[in-house]
């Protein structure tokens, strides 16, 4: 068996699904980060899939390296604005952090 | 001396006694009491001197001038300006001296009079604005001058016949004055509007010149009469003439000198003077009404002033009396003598009021001295005998009672019987009938007064003293009577004719002409108008007469004089039987009468009669109004309150509930919404996303 393009788009969809369910399910603010990692990862796969068997080529590369390297900042904004949670808090537990609904 | 002099010391003459009165009243504490009458009384003896120059020059240096004036606009209204000035005839330069003479005695004899009072210096300062205001009326050439300073003359006689103000009787008195002067000024001005309606102009001699070519109020000499009689109703307030002569009586709760100057100068001789102004315009008609308003005043008078008791009604009686005389003589046609009436009047009856002052302090003080507060010093019951006592008193009263009661060689008796002669040449001339009636009652007057005054002097001064306090009086200081002397030598003929039987030889008759009617022939008597050729060939004697009654006056003079003596003489000697020689007990005769008697001490029920008239009237229209008002006005504007009160009731429940509603309504709605939309806000980032991922799931399934 051959594997083309549907392959890799159906695992990117099944890691997106498992992404973006993680985001919704955890309550650890940190697991949630992971999940969002895991959602531009499957993007990265598309992007990557496309490059390779569309009309992408170098470009796809390209994108997926900066969405990689726009993912390492973000991490790092991201945890940081949980340690700043977590000293307000002294958790990290996102369903109790409802400050924006008032 | 040019025309602007005269002028200009006539306003200065005017003006000196408001100065006065502004220095005392704004600066009376300061100066103290006795300065502020020194510098009163000199003022007034100033303004004296000036109106003797004044009078002489208006009289023999300008003898052809009848009016010297000045005229400039006081103020624009409507379609002309309002004229007003100051005019000088002979009329009014005689009246200057009357006035300012006697202001100044009545000031100077104050100085001692009212010694001790509390407000010593005010009484000067009203007393200076009483003769601004009077020089004011004698001055003014208009009827708006006129008025206004005959109110100002209303106002300082209330108060000055209120200056007791402490005494209920005073209060009232004043209060009684100015109200009953207000019913006369209130004709007085319907008449001044009526003139300045048909005339635009208020001036004296532009109003005669208009009448005089032929205008008349509404195009009727019937309004031109009417218009006469309003304007006289003024003088009949001021005057005290019948009917509005009840205050006069009353007034002498006043000082004694302001009494003084209110009888003799500054406040009822305003109403002759004015009647004097407006001569040549009163119609046959109006002449009439006023001399029977004189004649009748005249009567009544003297009947009271027999019965009466109070040194100072007498008195005040009297003067009614002689008011009436003189509105009696302008209303018979004879200008010349009423005026020269109000003139020797003025001196006489001055000289009575001083005297009268001078008996009441003399008494005062003789009471005061026996510690006796309660007996009257103005009862004539309580004197007698006070000849002795106080010699130079009794010898100017009785002088001036002498004038007053018209007995030759007096100066009351040369124009008394100027009067008596005028009524009967009237009679004669206007066809008889009714108008005899007018030398019937000016005869039987002056019988009377010769009769009353002689009762009070032989009451007051002769016999002996009835209780002890009138033989304890003594004469008084320099003060007081020296300004008697003077006013009592006055009282004598040779000042107004050489003549003492024949006035119309006088210098003072010669120099006051009536003046010439200007009212149509038609609504004029006769014998009023001015001789033309036509009357002169009916003539039979070419004796230069201004109209057919003054030859008839003079015609009359004979038997006029020789009546007059006789019944002056009776009254005289019918007051000597009864009192001095006690021929007939008086309480008898006053029994004998008792209808008459008691119809005449108590002044005719004059008093009681406008009290239940007019005043209870005026009291009773005032409750039904009250109850008008309670009931009726407070009723309707009661029930439109109600109406109000129950529409605003319902339009506010209607608010509340239904508008309210509708409101609240909406609010609840929104905030219902509001409650189950918040409930999507829950501030958790996670269920966010769920809403996107649906929110993008849905747009996929819809787009495609």
């Amino acid at each position: 068996m051959t594997i083309n393009l549907e392959h890799y788009l159906i695992l990117s969809v099944i890691l997106f699904c498992f992404g973006i369910y993680g985001i919704i399910t955890r309550k650890n603010a940190v697991m949630v980060l992971m999940g969002l990692e895991l959602v531009l990862n499957s993007a990265n796969i598309n992007f990557v899939a496309f490059s390779r068997f569309g009309g992408l080529n170098i470009e796809g590369h390209v994108a997926a390296i900066f969405v990689i390297i726009l993912a390492a900042a973000e991490a790092a904004v991201a945890l940081a604005i949980i340690l700043n949670i977590y000293q307000n808090y002294k958790h990290i537990n996102v369903d109790e952090i409802s400050n924006l609904k008032e | 001396m040019t025309h602007d002099t005269l002028l200009i010391l006539s306003t200065i003459i005017l003006l000196l006694p408001l100065l006065g009165f502004t220095i005392i009243i704004f600066w009376g504490k300061r100066i103290g009491a006795t300065w502020s009458g020194i510098i009163e009384t000199s003022i007034l003896g100033i303004a004296l001197i000036l109106s003797i120059i004044v009078c002489y020059s208006k009289l023999f240096t300008f003898a052809s001038e009848e009016l010297i004036q000045i005229k400039f606009t006081w103020f624009d209204f409507g379609t002309g300006g309002i004229k007003v000035g100051i005019g000088l005839d002979n009329l009014a330069a005689i009246m200057l001296i009357v006035v300012t003479l006697i202001s100044f005695l009545v000031h100077f004899f104050s100085t001692e009079y009212m010694k001790g009072d509390k407000r010593y210096s005010r009484y000067f300062a009203y007393l200076g604005i009483f003769t601004f205001s009077m020089l004011g009326i004698v001055l003014a050439n208009n009827f708006l001058f006129m008025y206004v300073f005959w109110e100002l003359v209303g106002l300082s006689s209330y108060l000055l016949i209120g200056f007791w103000y402490e005494k209920d009787s005073a209060a009232n008195a004043s209060k009684k004055a100015f109200i009953t002067n207000r019913i006369g000024d209130l004709g007085f001005f319907i008449g001044i509007m009526m003139i300045f309606f048909t005339y635009n102009t208020l001036m004296f001699d532009e109003v005669f010149e208009a009448i005089g070519n032929g205008i008349f109020p509404f195009d009727s000499t019937a309004f031109l009469t009417a218009t006469g009689i309003l304007v006289f109703c003024g003088a009949i307030g001021k005057s005290a003439q019948f009917p509005l002569h009840v205050w006069l009586p009353d007034a002498m709760e006043g000082p004694t000198p302001v009494s003084a100057l209110i009888h003799a100068a500054t406040m009822v001789a305003a109403g002759v003077y004015l009647t004097a102004r407006i001569f040549p315009m009163l119609t046959a008609g109006a002449f009439i009404f006023v001399a029977f308003i004189g004649a009748i005043t005249a009567f009544i008078a003297a009947t009271i002033a027999i019965t009466q008791f109070d040194f100072k009604r007498i008195l005040a009686y009297s003067t009614v009396s002689q008011l009436g005389y003189m509105i009696m003589a302008i209303g018979v046609g004879a200008y010349t003598v009423g005026f020269m009436h109000l003139v020797t009047h003025a001196w006489f009856k001055a000289c009575l009021f001083l005297a009268s002052g001078s008996v009441i302090h003399a008494m005062h003080h003789a009471l005061h001295h026996l510690h006796d507060h309660h007996t009257d010093p103005q009862d004539i019951r309580n004197m007698g005998g006070l000849r002795k006592k106080m010699p130079i008193t009794y010898i100017t009263f009785l002088i001036a009672t002498i004038a007053i009661a018209g007995v030759p060689f007096t100066s009351g008796f040369l124009s008394k019987d100027g009067i008596l002669a005028a009524t009967l040449a009237f009679a004669h001339l206007s066809g008889g009938g009714i108008y005899w009636l007018i030398p019937l009652f000016a005869f039987s007057a002056a019988g009377m007064t010769a009769f009353y005054m002689f009762r009070l002097t032989i009451e007051a001064f002769h016999g002996k003293p009835k209780i002890k306090a009138a033989a304890h009086t003594k004469e008084n200081n320099f003060q007081i009577v020296a300004p008697l002397v003077v006013l009592a030598i006055l009282s004598f003929w040779i000042f107004y004719s050489i003549n003492p039987f024949d006035i119309s030889s006088g210098w003072l008759y010669q120099k006051l002409p009536a003046p010439t009617t200007v009212v149509p022939a038609e609504s004029q008597w006769n014998h009023l108008l001015p001789i033309n050729d036509k009357i002169l060939e009916t003539q039979h004697n070419s004796h230069s007469y201004a109209n057919l009654f003054e030859e008839e006056m003079h015609h009359q003079h004979g038997s006029a004089m020789i009546l007059s003596i006789l019944i002056a003489g009776g009254g005289i000697l019918l007051a000597f039987a009864i009192y001095q020689f006690k021929l007939a007990n008086p309480d008898n005769l006053a029994k004998q009468f008792g209808k008459l008697y008691k119809l005449s001490f108590n002044k005719w029920y004059f008093d009681e009669i406008y009290q239940k008239t007019f005043i209870g009237g005026t009291v009773l229209l005032s409750k039904l109004m009250a109850i008008f008002d309670n009931y009726v006005i407070d009723g309707l504007v009661n029930l439109s309150s109600l109406i109000t009160r129950g529409i605003s009731y319902f339009i506010g429940h209607f608010d509340n509930i239904v508008i309210d509603g509708l409101v609240n309504l909406s609010a609840n709605i929104t905030g219902f919404l509001g409650l189950m939309l918040r409930k999507l806000q829950t501030g958790k980032v996670q269920t966010y996303v769920i809403f996107v991922i649906i929110g993008i799931i849905l747009l996929f399934y819809w787009l495609w």
